[in-house]
């Protein structure tokens, strides 16, 4: 059966304003998640049949959040009989100030901004705090994170219960940190979006599907934090994340295998989605001294606006690399730098920066650096070596997409 | 809210510093405790005797197990222990970051339970 249009309405209204309504209804209720849950569906149930009746309120979303907290009290009365401690929260709750159509835009566009720092609490797991993200402030089902994230479904809910009674045992408050805390704090909810983002564009785990849902959710994620937090390194994530997107039709070929940046259709780009993340980029950049996520985006964006492999700007692309080994002296990023060198000054070079990398204990065990080195052997046409390295590539690496890239390349040597 | 905040540090570290540099960390503690008695915060608090002190009990079958040193081998151990006052685990944080060993070690924040006669939070 179709639903109605009134169904189809209530629908379109839970898709855009029920994250919204959790976010204020948590804050009303004291920090209460599970009860802002119940008396989120509470009050869209209770919308079901009373807009069939009256029609559709002026402001659903005052509607839906004070039916909600009215809904939660009821509740909270309920059960008061049997725990005197919820008699005393609906009394507290009663007793606050009636929120109503004076809980004006900006308080609620505040209520979110609560809600992502919390769920991205430095004192909860980063595996916690990413599921929780997902659930609470994308509204994914438990099932979806659970899927994309390769557990069974009552693991990632146990995940999210725990960390939800963390929040309340522990006192971690429902506001958005002091202006001094702010820095590194938005430094754990970039990293939550990134990771969300690149579970999904990894494809290490999780059907296509949902690999794709999770992308977009993190971009989605990303767009909200810029609109409610414009701050250059939020600007900068959202670039990378768009620049990497916009790659994905060329990324994968049509049996599901991975396809290297250098022989990718630039065709199938997103050509428009290239342009809004450049342009975000050269926001980003005015914004200040780049930060690591802006310098990435950088990186992306000079690859995404050459119209050949050719044509890349490696120059460029070292000097902005040298920028980013300021920021964060790993050692995948000198790999990362050590390979556009070679693409600039070519493959010797690069390999005498690589050899050098070869005594790094974090980096002998690391698959890509062994294929960086196959592939600049292969390049000066040097197949024993290239083999060589391919095989010690192939013995440690462990996403099965790369694992058939790598055979591919070696196949083909041997030919 | 109460919080509990337990100082660690490798005691190996903190016995290579000079005399002097003790001294000078311990004169900056009593001022931390002085700032936050005077903030209202500070409730209790008492730095500790190095682990070779220690004494681990267990009660196992009724019996009571006693072994010497502190109750696990790593590499850092508890130093000392502040009891603070705070409004939420960020007012604690922000608190426990100027307990100046954190800078050589850690602190573990930890919110205090009640005890009551029942229903009591595990």
């Amino acid at each position: 059966m179709s639903p109605t249009p009134l169904e189809q309405h209530i629908s379109d209204i839970y898709y855009r304003e029920s994250r919204r309504v959790l976010a204020t209804l948590i804050r009303l209720l004291q920090g209460n998640f599970e009860l802002a849950e119940d008396a989120l569906q509470d009050a869209f149930t209770a919308a079901l049949s009373q807009w069939q009746r009256d029609g559709v309120p002026d402001n659903p979303r005052a509607w839906l959040v004070s039916t909600g907290r009215f809904k939660a009290i009821d509740r909270l009365r309920k059960h008061s009989r049997q725990d005197a401690h919820l008699a005393e929260l609906a009394d507290s709750l009663e007793s606050a100030t009636q929120p109503g159509p004076e809980e004006d835009d900006a308080a609620i566009e505040d209520d979110r901004l609560r809600l992502i720092f919390t769920c991205c609490h430095p004192s909860l797991a980063q595996e916690a705090r990413v599921a929780l993200t997902l659930r609470e402030v994308c509204g994914l089902t438990t099932e979806a994170i659970a899927a994309a994230f390769l557990v069974p479904t009552p693991t990632l809910a146990q995940r999210i219960v725990r960390a939800k009674n963390k929040i309340r045992d522990a006192g971690i408050p429902y506001e958005v940190p002091a202006q001094e805390a702010l820095p590194q704090r938005l430094e754990a909810v970039l990293a939550v979006v990134y990771l969300a983002f690149n579970e999904g564009y990894s494809a290490s785990s999780g059907t296509q599907l949902v690999q794709q849902e999770l992308t977009a959710e993190a971009i989605r994620l990303g767009r909200l934090l810029l609109e409610l937090l414009p701050d250059s390194e939020v600007c900068g994530l959202l670039a990378l994340m768009l620049l990497h997107d916009a790659r994905r039709h060329g990324r994968i070929d049509a049996s599901g295998d991975l396809v290297p940046l250098d022989e990718q259709d630039r065709t199938r780009w997103d050509r428009a989605q290239i342009r809004e993340g450049c342009d975000l980029v050269v926001q980003a950049l005015r914004g200040g001294p780049p930060g690591g996520y802006t310098i990435q985006a950088a990186i992306a964006a000079v690859h995404a606006e050459a119209a050949t492999p050719a044509g890349t700007d490696w120059a460029e692309i070292v000097g902005l690399y040298d920028l980013l080994l300021q920021l964060h002296p790993t050692p995948v990023v000198e790999l990362n730098r050590a390979a556009a060198l070679a693409m600039r000054d070519g493959p010797e070079v690069g390999l005498e920066v690589m050899d050098k990398l070869m005594k790094n204990k974090d980096l002998v065990g690391y698959h890509r650096l062994h294929a960086a080195r196959a592939d600049l052997f292969r390049r000066l046409d040097q197949t024993r070596q290239a083999t060589h390295c391919y095989q010690q590539a192939l013995a440690l690496v462990q996403q099965e997409p790369e694992r058939r890239f790598l055979q591919r390349r070696l196949a083909a040597l041997e030919n | 809210m109460k919080y509990l905040c337990l100082v660690y540090y490798d005691e190996k570290k903190m016995q290579q510093l000079s005399q002097q540099e003790w001294d000078s960390l311990n004169q900056e503690c009593i001022a931390c405790v002085d700032g936050l008695t005077e903030a209202g915060h500070f409730l209790d608090g008492a730095p500790l005797l190095s682990t070779e002190t220690a004494t681990t009990l267990r009660v196992r079958d009724n019996k009571p197990l006693v072994t010497d040193g502190p109750f696990a081998e790593t590499k850092e151990q508890l130093a000392g222990f502040y009891m603070l006052e705070a409004r939420d685990m960020n007012e604690a944080m922000r608190l426990a970051e100027k307990i100046p060993p954190a800078r050589y070690g850690c602190v573990e924040i930890r919110p205090v339970r009640e005890l009551m006669p029942e229903g009591n939070s595990r």
